[in-house]
């Protein structure tokens, strides 16, 4: 094991009467580069390799999500929130969804319930599996980890295209319920598919959890505190990286979750290395709750039958409705005034508020450190931007 | 020692590299479109028009009623009703759209329209290799390019083919069952009046007009 790096000194080194050594060498990464992760630009301020300053800018794939969302109907709604976090478009339907049955008091249906839940794992699931493959890309290991994590997200894409006709862009939740019924030919899938997921979760901790060069880059790298995470309202595996114990399966226990075993990994110093870890982890305990839940899936019926179609109108009132989503805590806040659009429709992002301390991360860090920080917030641009 | 977890790491990319050669589960690509794979039932691209036996024109099953127009989120489906009426499948008498444009290129492939369809007469198709050097005309399907027969949908989505086709097939029981009972009132209804008219006839030559028949429901066709 390698030893945890000193932090470098935040401030330029001054000469005697104060003023600094060289030149600040200002710079432009991105919006159009790989490793932002989509359009993200980070306009950074340089002592010679150190960075001294950093503002993140972004609004570069703002498509005035909420503004739409106010025009056009609450069902017409919900295929633009798959666009929100491209890669969890389940997650967001159901963040979506329970808003909604909150505000119209719509119950959902057992099995639809479990299908949820199964969804939301397997949505998880994929998106760390494809976020360790990124953020190993962004420390230089280019093709091989994340080819490998990609084959195995592509078995993830392919139950969800079976089941919802679309890869990413599912639109398969609706208020009360699930689209379409799962087949037992599905179900079988999943099984043998979450079943094998293990045994590529074990190849891939030993191809990466001890890996030298990982642990060089990452451990003792920009940790964050415990009260620097909770002053942010950071969520999601940077807050528990940080050590504080809030999972919102645990804590609002929405949906069925408080049916299932399982357990909340947590880190100590919440440096990058910990980050990585709790994904790992998450990941096993996701395969728990997968492996309980298709066993206990009962038959019946995926829609509540008060649920309504065309021409849905909830009562007038104001609601918040939130999930833990692979990416931290999604928040849907909705206010309706009787009509068949919101009054006022509002998101609260994960990825966008777990970027307000990216500053801090990296004051005092190399340059090729700015981007394996940025590839650990797990940021995904179409919510951040909205 | 330093550098042998590397070590260990470079023996399951080699255990990848040479078990691409012998195991499916490791070598997933597809070369295409030299290969393709089979697409799966429920793939949905972008929507087509519905319509029963040869004639497009004839049997095509929207009614123009727009609630697509008007739940789609993107808003690029665009319909002129027309102003006369012709039959539908059930025989009844309906308006027909004039106008029905699909714009592909602003399209999001939600299926909200074939969700929201009391007629099931829009459906997804899974054509997906569209593209075309006219980006304004090339990609604005009209009536005529969006219309296929049932027995395309049938052989893309033999499932939900076979589910919508009962649903049809109940309907049509459903609007027969109905135009045989209206029938029958109005014969009865026909009947009574006759006798009604008959026997006031008979008492009162002079005077009194017959009582006002039962109005008759409206038969169909």
């Amino acid at each position: 094991m390698i030893a945890a790096q000193k932090p470098f000194e935040v401030t330029p080194k001054l000469d005697e009467s104060g003023t600094p050594i060289g030149e600040l060498l200002e710079i432009s990464m991105g919006p159009h580069h790989p490793s932002t992760h989509g359009v993200f630009r980070m306009d950074v301020t340089l002592d010679g390799e150190t960075v001294v300053k950093l503002k993140p800018v972004f609004g570069y794939l703002h498509r005035n999500h909420e503004k739409i969302g106010e025009n056009i109907s609450y069902l017409a709604t919900m295929p633009y929130t798959d666009r929100l976090d491209y890669f969890c478009s389940m997650t967001n339907n159901w963040a979506y969804a329970l808003t909604i049955e909150k505000l119209a008091g719509l119950a959902v249906p057992e099995r639809a319930e479990y299908i949820r839940v199964i969804m939301a794992e397997l949505t998880r699931l994929q998106n760390h599996t494809s976020l360790i493959g990124f953020f190993v890309q962004d420390m230089g290991a280019l093709g091989t980890p994340m080819m490998y994590a990609f084959r195995e997200r592509e078995k993830i894409l392919d139950l969800f295209e079976e089941i919802s006709g679309a890869r990413m862009m599912c639109n398969y939740m609706r208020f009360g319920g699930v689209r379409v019924d799962t087949s037992d030919a599905w179900l079988a899938q999943t099984k043998k598919v979450v079943g094998d997921y293990g045994k590529f979760l074990d190849e891939f901790e030993v191809f990466l959890n001890e890996n030298e060069i990982l642990l060089a880059r990452t451990q003792g790298v920009a940790p964050l505190s415990k009260e620097q995470a909770i002053n942010a309202s950071i969520t999601g595996p940077l807050l528990r990286a940080a050590g504080v114990n809030y999972d919102l399966r645990k804590v609002d226990k929405y949906g069925i979750y408080s049916r299932f075993e399982f357990k909340v990994p947590l880190g100590e110093t919440g440096d990058l290395y910990d980050r990585y870890m709790v994904r790992v982890l998450e990941m096993r305990e996701s395969i728990k709750i997968l492996n309980q839940a298709l066993a206990g899936i009962p038959a019946g019926p995926v829609m509540d039958p008060k649920a309504k179609l065309r021409g849905f109108r909830p009562k007038a009132g104001e609601v918040y409705g939130r999930i833990e989503s692979p990416k931290g805590e999604l928040g849907f806040y909705i206010i309706s005034d009787g009509g068949p659009s919101p009054y006022r429709y509002r998101i609260r992002p994960p990825s966008y508020i777990n970027l307000t301390t990216l500053e801090d991360m990296c004051l005092g860090r190399k340059v090729a450190d700015v981007i394996v920080i940025l590839g650990s917030v797990d940021i995904v641009l179409g919510e951040v931007d909205r | 020692m330093l550098g042998e977890q590397i070590i260990k790491g470079m023996a399951v990319t080699a255990k990848n590299f040479f078990g691409s050669y012998v195991s499916k589960d490791r070598l997933t690509t597809v070369q295409y479109p030299e290969e393709r794979l089979t697409p799966k039932e429920n793939t949905r691209q972008f929507p087509f028009l519905v319509f029963d036996g040869d004639d497009a024109e004839k049997g095509l099953r929207c009614v123009a009623c727009q609630i697509c127009e008007k739940e789609c989120p993107p808003q690029c489906i665009y319909i002129v009703k027309s102003k006369d009426k012709k039959p539908d499948y059930k025989g009844q008498m309906q308006v027909f759209p004039v106008t029905f444009d699909i714009d592909i290129s602003v399209c999001m492939s939600c299926s909200i329209c074939v969700e929201v369809c009391p007629f099931e007469s829009i459906k997804m198709n899974n054509e997906f290799e569209l593209s075309t050097d006219d980006r304004f005309k090339g990609l604005l399907l009209t009536k005529k390019e969006l219309a296929k027969p049932n027995s395309y949908y049938q052989q893309i989505h033999p499932q939900d083919a076979k589910d919508s086709d009962a649903v049809i097939a109940a309907e049509i029981v459903k609007a027969e069952a109905k135009a045989k009972a209206a029938a029958e009132a109005k014969a009865k209804a026909d009947a009574e009046a006759k006798a009604k008219a008959a026997t006031a006839a008979a008492a009162a030559p002079v005077g009194t007009p017959p009582a006002n028949p039962p109005t008759p429901p409206p038969a169909a066709k």
